[in-house]
Order: structure tokens, then sequence, then C-alpha cells
């Protein structure tokens, strides 16, 4: 029962020895990104030019394609360009339809790129750049592009069907539910952190609130549009929702100056409120009044945005100031994230180099849309790829601006205070160096009250983005514009994301609580709708609240959580694709996706078990816990907690996320265990497998695997036109020519 | 190619690409669709097709799901 050989003319794009124009090329290539290691990893105590960043990963992102994918999808895979895709199968017009390769290129990389990549390097930056980089680029290669173009293989091959399903479908029931809890635990921590760092973006900022306030009628204004004036025209209202989005960011900087600033100036447990309120409504109002053209807006300003940052970072080759490695790499004591190199430093990074979120869209929305096997390749290697040069850019934002003004922006106010005099101090204790001076320079540039512990990376990132676009065009005069557009931009996607991710937790928990009592699955029941709703919201909302007053920090807290969450997911799906890999008689390629996964568990399973045994207090959840605890039972105040009240604050929290932790490692483990058994029963017992792919039909469609047609294909695609004068004959004998 | 005609082409394509992209052509591709076998088979309304295609997300939001 294993998956049909293929015909042995298949895959056979561009085949024989290459010429000694594409070796010269390639060479050059090679040569281009080993010119930018070498001068990413020997610089030692100058400043390098973000060129060679750039160089070092464009250069390894092109040898990964051309050689790594190409070998995936044509020996470990076999991807058959002959058999039908369930776009072409079950072809409605709607959700299954063919889509041409660069638009569904287009579709998947807007669905897969988020807000993740721009937090995760920016944070990890506290270790220097050379680790983060090095493992942005080369995660991405071996694992994260893997499991994408994977899972979307083997999602297609079934039709379509979601990365939960298949777990149950080829691993058990047992291993279904445990993937299927995981999704839903991850998904509450996902949100609770990006909205924490959208608050703490946000906070005492009239500037940024009235700006993102403003998308709401924006938002509400297109939605009506669509709906009543002239459904369908994305276009022109996407042009007029973008100016009034610009229009408002303008605005923000006039009501900063003006009498009602007093009013859009909100603490961050105000703003917690808000956003609460914010997501259960948007989650309950229909999708086309405020979640369809969001969206847009949000689409349309991540895909512009991220283009025009890549130019500026192209035109104004600014250079890395941050230094290759710091101290913290090795001691473990940063500010922003404690904890040594290995494993922190790849689950901080995470969604930029391996993101297990990746899964649900490769599984799911896209495979319904692919055209031809071939092309799970571009879509999904070359989707992800994109995904983690925004992650090199990210890194940049984060390297060019001055590493003692990184420093106070990222660390919590328990550890450098609340003036710019003891920031400085505590920076120059870090052992970098900037002058209180400096600091309120630094916020007066972009027009805001203070940048000291504005955790989460979005800040950081809108700095950093401030300083290169502003370079480009406008000078220092457009600096607080700039710097407000990059948190605009940000907190736009990361609300949308709030918001559709409200409403898939909620689907899921209706699906599992339907189990128990019917009407609870009906998605038009509305007390169902709201009931579910407010668990999902009362879920991200509490670890919100808690975030934003953990006196520990709550990013340091929880952003491990999350990366951790998201880690494991990771290898949830990676588990499903090694075990499909086995399954079809596929062992000895089993390493392309079991080595990432074996990495991978490997990470996760080291961060959780120092999250929850370490003795190191600023590591280890029930340490952490225990010392709070003596220190209430000895009716003592341990610093960074000012009073009782906050003493147990901080014992409620640790508890909360150690136990949350443990939680998420038993998760894998569960999944790992259950994958390891269908594994061995494969190979032990073959003819016991049950594949659950959908069987073989011939396709009749002919397009390209890549960006640009091969000479091979332009010739069966003129073939193909003059065969049949546009018509699809089912006889026609396409894709076995060459 | 003359220079116009091929900026025309370009042009086009563009068109052709934001179209497909922002899911403006998904109405007409419907069309296509219900009448490459019937010339005359009922369609919905433009009005009618993007109501229901929106509320599709209403029934199932893990279609066009956004990652983090």
């Amino acid at each position: 029962m294993t998956e049909p050989a293929a015909p042995s003319d298949r895959g056979t794009v561009g085949r024989g020895s290459p010429s000694p124009a594409q070796i010269a090329i390639w060479t050059a290539v090679a040569l281009a990104g080993a010119v930018g290691w070498a001068m990413l990893a020997l610089s030692r105590g100058e400043e390098i030019s973000a060129a060679w960043m750039v160089a070092a990963a464009l250069g390894t992102y092109a040898i990964g394609y051309r050689f790594y994918s190409r070998f995936i999808a044509y020996r470990v895979l076999r991807v058959d360009k002959t058999r039908a895709t369930p776009a072409e199968r079950l072809d409605n017009g709607v959700d299954f339809h063919p889509t041409d390769r660069r638009v569904l290129f287009g579709h998947h990389f807007a669905a897969v790129a988020g807000a993740g990549p721009l937090v995760g390097p920016v944070l990890a930056a506290q270790m220097g750049y050379l680790p983060g980089t090095i493992w942005i680029v080369v995660g991405v290669i071996l694992a994260g592009a893997v499991q994408d173009m994977v899972t979307l293989f083997f999602s297609t091959r079934r039709d379509g069907r979601s990365l939960g399903q298949m777990a149950r479908d080829e691993i058990g029931p047992f291993g279904g539910a445990a993937a299927l809890v995981a999704v839903f635990a991850i998904m509450i921590i996902l949100l609770a952190v990006l909205a924490l760092v959208i608050v703490n973006a946000l906070a005492e900022s009239p500037w940024g609130v009235f700006s993102i306030a403003m998308t709401i009628p924006i938002a509400l204004f297109m939605g009506f549009y669509l709906r009543v004036l002239r459904p369908g025209r994305v276009t022109e209202v996407s042009v007029v929702g973008v100016a009034l989005l610009l229009l408002a960011i303008v605005a923000g900087g006039w009501v900063a100056e003006s009498s009602l600033a007093e009013t859009f100036t909100l603490s961050k447990g105000t703003l917690v409120l808000w956003m609460i309120a914010y997501g259960f409504l948007a989650s309950v109002l229909p999708v086309w009044m405020l979640l369809a053209p969001r969206d847009y807006l949000s689409t349309f300003m991540k895909v512009g945005t991220i283009a025009l940052l890549a130019l500026g970072v192209f035109i104004a080759l600014p250079t890395l100031k941050m230094p290759a490695v710091t101290d913290f790499a090795s001691r473990g004591d940063g500010p922003i994230f404690a904890g040594s190199m290995f494993p922190f430093v790849f689950i901080t990074v995470a969604c930029g180099a391996l993101s297990g979120f990746h899964a649900l869209v490769s599984s799911g929305t896209t495979p319904k849309m692919i055209q031809k096997e071939t092309q799970v390749r571009m879509v999904g290697y070359g989707a992800m790829l994109t995904e983690s040069f925004v992650a090199i850019m990210a890194m940049i934002t984060a390297c060019i601006i001055d590493p003692g003004l990184f420093f106070a922006v990222n660390a919590p106010v328990g550890a450098i205070g609340d003036s710019v005099q003891s920031a400085s101090e505590a920076v120059a204790g870090f052992g970098f160096s900037i002058s209180p001076e400096a600091l309120t320079a630094a916020a007066e540039s972009v027009e805001e009250e203070s940048l000291l512990s504005r955790t989460g990376g979005a800040p950081t990132f809108a700095l950093g983005m401030s300083e290169i676009f502003s370079a480009v065009i406008g000078g220092a005069a457009m600096k607080a514009f700039w710097y407000h557009f990059a948190i605009m931009f940000e907190a736009l996607f990361i609300l949308t994301t709030v918001d559709a991710g409200t409403r898939v937790g909620r689907f899921m928990l209706q699906d599992t609580l339907g189990n128990l009592y019917k009407p609870l699955r009906d998605v038009s029941w509305k007390p169902g709708v709201w009931l579910t709703s407010a668990i999902v919201v009362g879920g991200w909302g509490y670890f919100l609240w808690v975030g934003v007053h953990d006196p520990l920090g709550g990013i340091n807290q929880l952003f491990p959580l999350f990366g951790i969450a998201n880690q494991l997911l990771a290898a949830v799906a990676l588990a499903v694709c090694t075990t499909l890999l086995v399954k079809s008689g596929r062992l000895k390629w089993a390493w392309v996706t079991g080595v990432p996964l074996a990495w991978d568990v490997a990470v996760t399973l080291t961060a959780s078990w120092q999250k929850i045994f370490s003795g190191d207090p600023r590591v280890g959840f029930f340490t952490q816990r225990s010392i709070y605890q003596e220190g209430i039972d000895n009716g003592e105040v341990i610093a960074p907690a000012k009073d009782m009240d906050e003493m147990h604050t901080i014992v409620t929290n640790s508890t909360v996320d150690g136990v949350l932790c443990a939680l998420f490692a038993l998760l894998i483990i569960v999944v790992i265990v259950d994958a390891g058994r269908v594994c061995w029963k494969a190979v032990h017992a073959p003819e016991t497998v049950k594949l659950h792919e959908a069987p073989y039909q011939r396709s009749t469609v002919v397009a390209p695997a890549g960006l640009f047609a091969t000479k091979e294909e332009k010739a069966e695609m003129a073939a193909a036109a003059a065969g049949d004068g546009g018509g699809t004959g089912p006889e026609r004998p396409v894709g076995t020519r060459s | 190619m003359s220079l116009p005609a091929r900026v025309r082409a370009l042009a086009a394509r563009t068109r052709w690409y934001w179209r497909e992209a922002t899911g403006e052509a998904a109405y007409d591709r419907y069309v296509a669709h219900a009448r490459a076998h019937d010339p005359n088979a009922p369609v919905l309304s433009r009005r009618a097709f993007e109501r229901r295609r929106t509320d599709a997300r209403e029934a199932d939001p893990r279609e066009g799901f956004r990652c983090c």
C-alpha cells in the first residue's frame, strides 16, 4: 500500500549535465554566500555592513533552493507532474481551483508571514547578530522550509486535509488528540504574546493609540463598501483604505501634540482591557464587517512594507553596531530572555527559521489550490525562504541601532529602573554604554515620551526601520513618521491575527465541546458562539493581563513559552511528515524530516526541562516560585517585586507558566512516542500499513514547476495548447514526454 | 514586439496578477467555471457570490487563516 511508484519519465525537468555557464553562475553564488559568512563570522570588534548579512543569507538560500529543495522534491517526495492535484480533480471554482503558481506563492506567503519573524530575531539579537542569523538561515534550509514543503505535499496528496486530521488518520486517535490539544494551547499563548507585543508598543503613546484606533472605523467603512456598495471591488476600496491609513498615521502626530493627547494616552492595564473587549467583539461580529476588510488592509501593508524594507536595506546598506556574539550567549543571564544559547536562541528565533504554524496553512488552504505537485517546491519551500529573509531584515533592524539603546528598550523595568539615569547605569552594567541624554534624544527623535523598557521587539524593529527609511526618504525629520508607520504596520496585522486566531480557537473549541453538547457545534447558534469566544478571549486575555503586570517582565517570562509552543507544533508537523515517509516505504529518506525533528525535539525538550527544573531562578519557573514563596513565608519583599501583592503575583505566574511548560513537554512526548510506534509497525509489518492517500488520477493540466518555465516546459505547454484547442480532453498524453 | 506593445502586455499581466492575488477575479472565475459546460447555466449575481464567499469564512474560520 505504498504511494504508487511514479513513471520513470517523471521529474526530469532540466536533467542532464549542467552547462559551463550554469556551473559558473552557481559557483559565483556559492562564493558570494561564503564571503558573506566569512565577513560575519570573522570580523571582531569592528562594525561591518549589513550587506554581508544579506549576501550570506541570499547566497545560502539560492544554493539551498537550487540543490536541496530539488533533491527533496524529486528524489524524496517524488513529486509527480502527471498526477492530478485536488485543485484539478475537485475544481469547484471556489475553494478548490487550480491557481497560477505565482499567484499561489503570493497567497501562501501572505498567509505564513506574520509578526513572529519580526519579533523573534529582534529579541535573539541579545546574544549578538551571529547566533540568530546562523539559525535563521541554516534552520530554514534544513528544517523550516522542508517542513512547509513536505506538509504541503502530503496534504495535497490527501485532498487538502488539515494537520490535525492527518495526525489522526496516519498516527492514530491518541497522537491526533494530543496534536489537537497542542494546537489549541499554542493558539492561546500565541495570541497572548502577540497582544502583549502590541500593548507594550502602544502604552503611553497617544500617537500609536490614535492611529491604531482609526483602523477600526476605516475597516468598518471598507467592510460596508464591499458588502453593500460595490461587492468584490477590493482594489478601489483598498486604495482608499490605505490612503486613510497613512492619513491616520500623520494625524496621530497632530493628536499627540494637541489637547486630545491625554485621551489617547493609555496605560498598559487600560490597553489590556481594550484589547480584550476588541478581541471579543471582533470575533463575534460578522466576518464581512471587520475581519475581511482588515485582512485586506493588513496584507497590503505587510507585503508593501516588507518590500519597502528590503529595498531600504539594499539602498541604505546600514552598519551593524551590535557585536557578533555578546557575553550573554555564554553566560545565559541576558535581561531580555534568560538562559544560554542552546536552546534559547532557537526557541526565541522561532518563526523565522522553523514555524509550526505554517503547517496549518500548508495543510488546508494552499493544497486545495495548487495546480501541479511539482509546484510544492516553489510555493512551500520558496515562500518559507522569503519569510526567513524577513527575519534576517528584522535582525538587521535590531543590530543597526546603538546596542546601548537596544538594551534600554528591551530590558524589563525590573532590570533597568524607570529613569534614563538608572537605565544608563544598568546598560553600563550589561557591558554597553549609552548616556541618559542619548536615551532622551532617541525618544524625542521619534516623538515618544520614553523608549525605556518598550519590550516585545516591535518598538526596536520600528526604531531600526525608521533609521533605514529616513536614510532613504525624508532624513531625520521623517523619523517619527516612519517609527509610527512601523508600529502601525505591526499592530495592524497582529490585531488581524488576534481576531482570526480567536475565531479559529473558538471553532476548535466548538468542535470539541460539540461532542458533549450538540448545539455547541452549530456555528450560527449565537449563545454557543458567545460562550466559546469568551472562553478563548478569556484564555489569552488572562495571559496578556499577567504579562503586563508581571514584575519579572511579561515578555521575559512568556516569550520562551511562546517559542516552545511554536516549536512543539513544528515537532508535531515534522513527526507527521516523518511517519508518512516511513509508511510510504521511504525509510531511507526519513532523515530529511527526521533529523530536523530530532533537533527540534532536542531544543524544545531541553528548553522545557530547563524552564521546569533549572535551579537558576531567572530560568526555572519552579525555582522562581519557591524563592518568592519563601520570601512571602518570611515576610520579606524580594526585588524586583515592590510589595507583597507583587510577590504573590510572581508566585502565581511562575506556577501557571511552569505547569503549562510541563504540559507542552508532555504533549510533544506523546506525539513522538505514538509516531514512533506507528513507524516501528510500518517497518516491521509493512503489510499492515494503511495510507489515506487519494487515488492516482492522470492530470490534464500542463504548467511549469518553477517561477520561470524551462525550455521543455514551454514546448509541452505549446504542444498542449495546439493539441486540444483549449479544451481538456481526458486522454491527452501530457507530461509524458521528455 | 514593439515598445508600446510590450508596455501594454506588461500592464495586462500586472493587472491579471493583481486581480488574481486580491481575489477580484474570483467572481469571473466562478462564472467561467459554471458556464464551462453549459453557456446558459444560472449563476449567482456578483453581490450574492461575494456574500457567499465572505460568509464561508464565518462557517469555517480556518480558511484563510494567517500565521503568527
